[in-house]
């Protein structure tokens, strides 16, 4: 375990993967520093599984080289199947057995005795708050319930990377929150993650380093602050009692606030972006005072709110087209399995 | 939820808080065990087969009531007709029927494969640092399970309606021993092609375009005798008729060793192209 928290837990140099005629990755480069949090962010189709896939062995790549913890993925596979887990979108245990014989099965798989193995289990359903459904089938857990046995099942081996896909999506907010809890101990334990997501808060909480990705390939990389200042960390979305008053509106935003105010579809509502220095201290500040100067001038606000850009917003900042662009490959998930 | 009122916080005990202490002592990195050999991978992988059976019982449905309606009917329909009498026809006819029963639910491992990977299970078990066919090689320890019982289901049947086998415990035991050997190299024809196709449904249809002729066509239900001479060639080097005589020979007493050889010979021979065809998919997925 060498370097277990140095150097680079993922390498990818021009990652190649198709399915037929669709380029799921062409030409993938990520640098994944070890011991942290890494996000890779972008929308549906947009290669993130199946770059997770290549990096978990479970794919081939057509072309490039992806190396973890310098293992090559498809040379030395072996190495890199005994450092690292895979939490994948869709549940990975077998729903008709029990949540516990599930990770006694994993446990012995990976070398344990039955009694260690049963240990094992059983501190891990503890922690992951699931004694109660311990011998519960896997199906009839609830989504949240699924999601963290899952990542319990991940972790069993304490792997030195952890691939998370998509971990938070389709949960209740308290469900997202106790996902969030659980990678921020497994990273501070040791262990490097590389989570992928659709939400720029969830990289934005989580992550040390994102890097945003489309079409198969990365086009901006950085720290959450970095890649907020190229995009601006947040967005002011208010609607106005009178549609008549906007104009007036319009102008007292861009002189308080200097930034480009957009008019909505919607006749009485805006939205300006802010932030545009990558602090959300600033953002804030920015909306106390156009809420102020609106006030001052007699403007009345029905509704106000300050909120990240959606990844939407990101998509088009960095590109020139939104994420929805990419959805004709959503069937790359598909293709992929 | 019974204990709500103990619990002082007046939280119900279901809503879960991570704990950062009680995480921690899961993820502290302890010493890895040594990876498990080749047959207690696959043995554990055989326990995960049994589970699925005790937490699916229903499943058995295969492999008892299927067989008995197979025997029952065939005695029946065809007893009178081709041989003096049910019970005449049933001294012949049940190692046959037997076979054709077992050799048909090999199938269920394809399908039981393909809905491992149409579920996420399989993902997770590629990823494993195991013996690569051990997830293969378990799976098919578990469904031996399934085609001893459903040999023994027949055979129980069979005794009660009149089979009297002259080769004794000893026969019988021999003959199911062969069939299951076979069997165990038969389903890698099946791992195979649940792997290469899309839907349960594809392997269903094309193990029975396969399974059907195979065990029709050959001396299961007729000595080949009165068929037409080309249809006799086919029956001839069906491996199923290599068995069906094999077994035969093995519960009326007698060692049949050129057929116990071809059956062998087959069995060897599944193994080798099916199972290394399968391992060559399953690796490159």
């Amino acid at each position: 375990m060498s370097n277990r928290n140095t150097g680079l837990a993922v390498e990818t140099d021009g990652l190649v993967r198709s399915f037929g005629a669709t380029r799921a990755l062409d030409g993938l480069d990520l640098r994944v520093p070890a011991g942290t949090v890494y996000g890779v962010l972008g929308p549906n189709g947009a290669g993130k599984t199946t770059a997770v896939r290549v990096l978990a062995t479970l794919l081939r790549p057509d072309g490039g080289q992806a190396r973890v913890f310098g293992h090559d993925v498809v040379a030395e596979a072996d190495q890199v199947r005994a450092r690292v887990s895979l939490t994948g979108q869709y549940a990975s245990l077998d729903e008709d057995l029990t949540g516990s014989e599930n990770l006694v099965l994993l446990g012995r798989l990976l070398g344990l005795r039955k009694p260690a193995a049963r240990e094992r289990a059983e501190a891990l359903l503890a922690a992951f708050g699931l004694t109660e459904a311990a011998g519960r089938q896997v199906k009839k857990y609830s989504g949240g319930m699924r999601r963290r046995i899952d990542i319990a099942a991940s972790i069993l081996n304490t792997p030195d990377l952890l691939f998370l896909d998509e971990p938070t999506t389709g949960l209740d907010p308290r469900s997202r929150n106790q996902v969030w809890e659980i990678i921020r101990a497994v990273v501070a334990h040791g262990t490097t993650v590389l989570l992928t997501t659709q939400y720029l808060d969830e990289a934005d909480q989580l992550a040390g380093r994102i890097a945003v990705v489309d079409h198969g390939r990365v086009i901006a990389e950085g720290t959450p602050g970095e890649l907020k200042s190229s995009v601006g960390s947040g967005t002011i979305h208010l609607r106005l009692r009178d549609a008549g008053r906007r104009p007036d509106a319009e102008k007292v935003l861009r002189a308080a606030l200097g930034v480009p105010v957009q008019l909505e579809p919607d006749p009485v509502a805006m939205t300006a972006r802010v932030g545009e220095d990558g602090t959300d201290l600033e953002a804030s500040e920015q909306a106390a005072r156009a809420l102020g100067e609106l006030a001052r001038a007699g403007i009345v606000v029905d509704d106000f709110s300050l909120g990240q850009p959606s990844l939407d917003e990101v998509f088009l900042a960095l590109t020139d087209h939104p994420a929805g662009a990419a959805d004709e490959r959503d069937d790359e998930l598909e293709a992929a399995r | 939820m019974s204990d709500t009122a103990t619990t002082t916080t007046g939280r119900a005990p279901s809503v879960y808080v991570p704990s950062a202490e009680a995480l921690a002592t899961v993820l502290a990195p302890g010493s890895r065990p040594a990876r498990p050999g080749p047959l207690s991978a696959s043995l554990s992988f055989g326990w995960r087969a049994l589970l699925k059976i005790k937490h699916v019982p229903e499943q058995l449905f295969d492999v008892t009531a299927f067989p008995i309606i197979m025997v029952l009917m065939f005695t029946y329909l065809f007893g009178g007709a081709l041989a003096d009498s049910p019970r005449d026809y049933l001294q012949f006819f049940l190692p046959g029927i037997m076979v054709t029963s077992v050799v048909m639910i090999t199938m269920y491992t394809g399908v039981g494969l393909n809905n491992d990977i149409e579920k996420g299970v399989f993902d997770r078990i590629r990823t494993l640092p195991v013996w690569r066919p051990a997830a293969l090689v378990g799976m098919i320890f578990g469904d031996l399970l399934r085609y001893i019982l459903a040999a023994l289901v027949i055979l129980g049947v069979g005794l009660v309606l009149g089979f009297r086998p002259s080769g004794g415990v000893l026969g019988v035991l021999g003959g199911i021993g062969l069939l299951v050997v076979f069997s165990f190299a038969f389903s890698w024809v099946w791992t195979f092609f649940g792997l290469v196709l899309r839907s349960e449904k594809s392997v269903m249809g094309v193990s029975m375009m396969v399974l059907f002729p195979l065990t029709f066509l050959s001396n299961v239900f007729v000595e080949p005798a009165t068929m037409p001479g080309w249809l006799q060639a086919f029956v001839k080097v069906n491996p199923i008729t290599h068995l069906v005589s094999a077994v035969r020979g093995a519960t009326a007493g007698t060692f049949d060793a050129t057929n116990v050889m071809w059956l062998l010979l087959w069995s060897a021979g599944f193994v080798l192209v099916f199972g290394t065809l399968t391992m060559y998919r399953y690796n490159r997925r």
